[in-house]
């Protein structure tokens, strides 16, 4: 299957980047990992006039934490940066435990996280992530750079914020108030499948009581959902198992999920649930022996 | 000086979009004009000739198309040429030398790792990019980092057996080595 044609480019810089951009006024298309837009060209679901390739542009692929705490994934960081990365699992929980989870290793090699945002699949597991860790996508273009919310970035199915000439520079995640813990539990019915069910819990503590808290779900509704009712009733308690149990009701309770060949919806709904108590459940234990 | 994009359509014009671009191939460097929407697996297979490198879906789900991008397992059919451009590429026929096999071929060829083959190259491929991280992998982690390769026919038991073997095969070809510099 062969793309209908395009004439390509790969810039070395940003500013030529979004130069490239803004010239072809809204008929070109950014390529990052690939792995979702160039499948989608040879269906012919996408027919951009024009290719910018961002691969060449160095200084891109970093994940790092900044002195305050402040996490950034730069635009060319893939799923496998992330995964090979042992010290994620206690710098970032819930994103360590997703990454290895997307799609297979060989889609990991080459697909970002930033170009997963930007792609803005309704079952896309980086969004859920994002979103309970109240992260943003930092966007350049013609006029400078600007901040938005990832909860707010997708405004419809395969569709985001950013004007025709901005690129997506990184992904950051603001600092913890108090120590951070997390995690993401997905259920699928073989490797390299989207989510049945996926769940993405971050949580941010002193001493036992949580101060911050988000619960992203993947695969149960037409999008991405923020529990955030869920999120919010735990913020100011210690995670018992009362606690625990009404965040996993309510999680369960907004979610929309439709049966289908992956199950039903009321199985849905109920894994869910078993996802948000399982990883509560495991973190509880940590906030205990921090104590 | 290869052209290229008759490989692409017949009716290239005046404004085809025409790239030049410079890839190491197995070793061997190839400098060729191309259409941007030419897939890395139809350069390898087409321009080349080396047909090891299989397509099975054309869709990014199968890996049989798996090549190394420097060094690193890639799909072939979901990477366009021009992107390969002042990269290294190893395929299949990148892993014998002229006389011996490679260990994991060895392996698979030992342990039948293989009924149509189809999928072999991409597995093998696979196998080498864990083997080169991850000399002593344990079969978790072999069915793991083969997880995006799928074969229709063996059940992936003697294909775990086979990397297992190669992995074997690997060390001990080192522990000569490091005995012959001693
Ligand atoms: C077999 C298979 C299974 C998969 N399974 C999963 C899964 O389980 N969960 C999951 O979340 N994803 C899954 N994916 C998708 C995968 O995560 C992709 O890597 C990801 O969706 C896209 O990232 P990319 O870097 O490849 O982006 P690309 O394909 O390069 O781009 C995707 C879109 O985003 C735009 N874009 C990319 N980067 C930027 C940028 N910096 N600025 C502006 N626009 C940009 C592009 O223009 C394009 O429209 C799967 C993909 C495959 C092929
Ligand atoms: S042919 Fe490329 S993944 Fe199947
Ligand atoms: S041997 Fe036939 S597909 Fe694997």
């Amino acid at each position: 299957m062969y793309p209908s044609r395009f004439s390509y480019d790969a810039p070395t810089t940003v500013a030529e980047a979004i130069d490239l951009l803004r010239r072809a006024g809204g008929e070109a298309k950014v390529l990052a990992g690939g792995q979702s837009l160039v499948p989608m060209m040879k269906l012919r679901f996408a027919s951009p006039e024009m290719l910018v390739d961002i691969n060449n542009i160095p200084g891109l692929a970093y994940h790092s934490a900044d002195p305050d705490g402040t996490y950034r994934i730069g635009a060319l960081c893939r799923h496998e940066d992330l995964e090979k990365d042992a010290e994620l699992v206690t710098q970032q929980p819930t994103i360590a435990a997703a990454a290895p989870v997307i799609a297979d290793p060989i889609v990991r090699t080459r697909g970002t996280v930033v170009g997963s945002l930007c792609h803005a699949d309704p079952q896309g597991d980086w969004a859920s992530v994002m979103s309970a860790l109240g992260g943003s996508i930092v966007a350049e273009g013609p006029s400078g750079r600007r901040s938005i919310q990832c909860a707010e970035f997708v405004n419809g199915p395969f569709q985001n914020l950013l004007e025709f000439d901005e690129l997506a520079i990184e992904a950051f995640v603001p600092p913890p108030v108090g120590a951070r813990s997390g995690g993401y539990l997905k259920l699928e019915r073989r490797i390299g499948d989207f989510a049945t069910v996926g769940v993405a819990v971050s949580v941010e503590s002193s001493g036992d009581q949580v101060t911050r808290a988000g619960i992203g779900l993947t695969g149960v509704g037409p999008s991405t959902i923020c529990a955030e009712a869920a999120a919010e009733l735990l913020v100011g308690q210690d995670l018992n198992p009362e606690t625990i149990h009404r965040a996993a009701e309510l999680a369960s309770e907004i979610s929309q999920p439709r049966s289908d060949h992956r199950g039903s919806a009321a199985y849905k709904r109920h894994v869910v649930a078993t996802f948000v108590t399982r990883i509560l459940s495991s973190l509880e234990l940590a906030t205990r022996e921090a104590a | 000086m290869t052209s290229l994009f008759e490989v692409v359509s017949e009716e290239a014009s005046a404004d085809t979009p025409i790239r030049r671009l410079t890839v190491t191939v197995n070793g061997n460097q190839h400098t060729l004009d191309v259409e941007p929407r030419l897939l890395l697996a139809h350069l390898v297979r087409q321009a080349l000739g080396l047909t090891g490198t299989h397509v099975g879906c054309d869709t990014t789900n199968c890996g049989a198309c798996t090549v190394l991008f420097d060094g690193s397992p890639v799909k072939s059919c979901t990477m366009f040429a021009v992107q390969a451009d002042g990269h290294e590429v190893t395929t299949v026929e990148g892993l014998a030398s002229a006389s011996e096999l490679d260990p994991i071929q060895e392996g698979f060829k030992d342990e039948h790792g293989l009924q149509c083959g189809f999928c072999t190259p991409g597995m093998m491929l696979s196998a080498k990019a864990l083997l080169n991280e991850n000399p002593d992998p344990t079969e978790d982690e072999i069915r793991w980092a083969l997880s995006g390769n799928l074969c229709r026919c063996t059940g992936y038991q003697n294909i775990v057996k086979a990397v297992l073997r190669a992995a074997a095969g690997l060390r001990n070809q080192e522990d000569a080595g490091e005995d012959e510099t001693s």
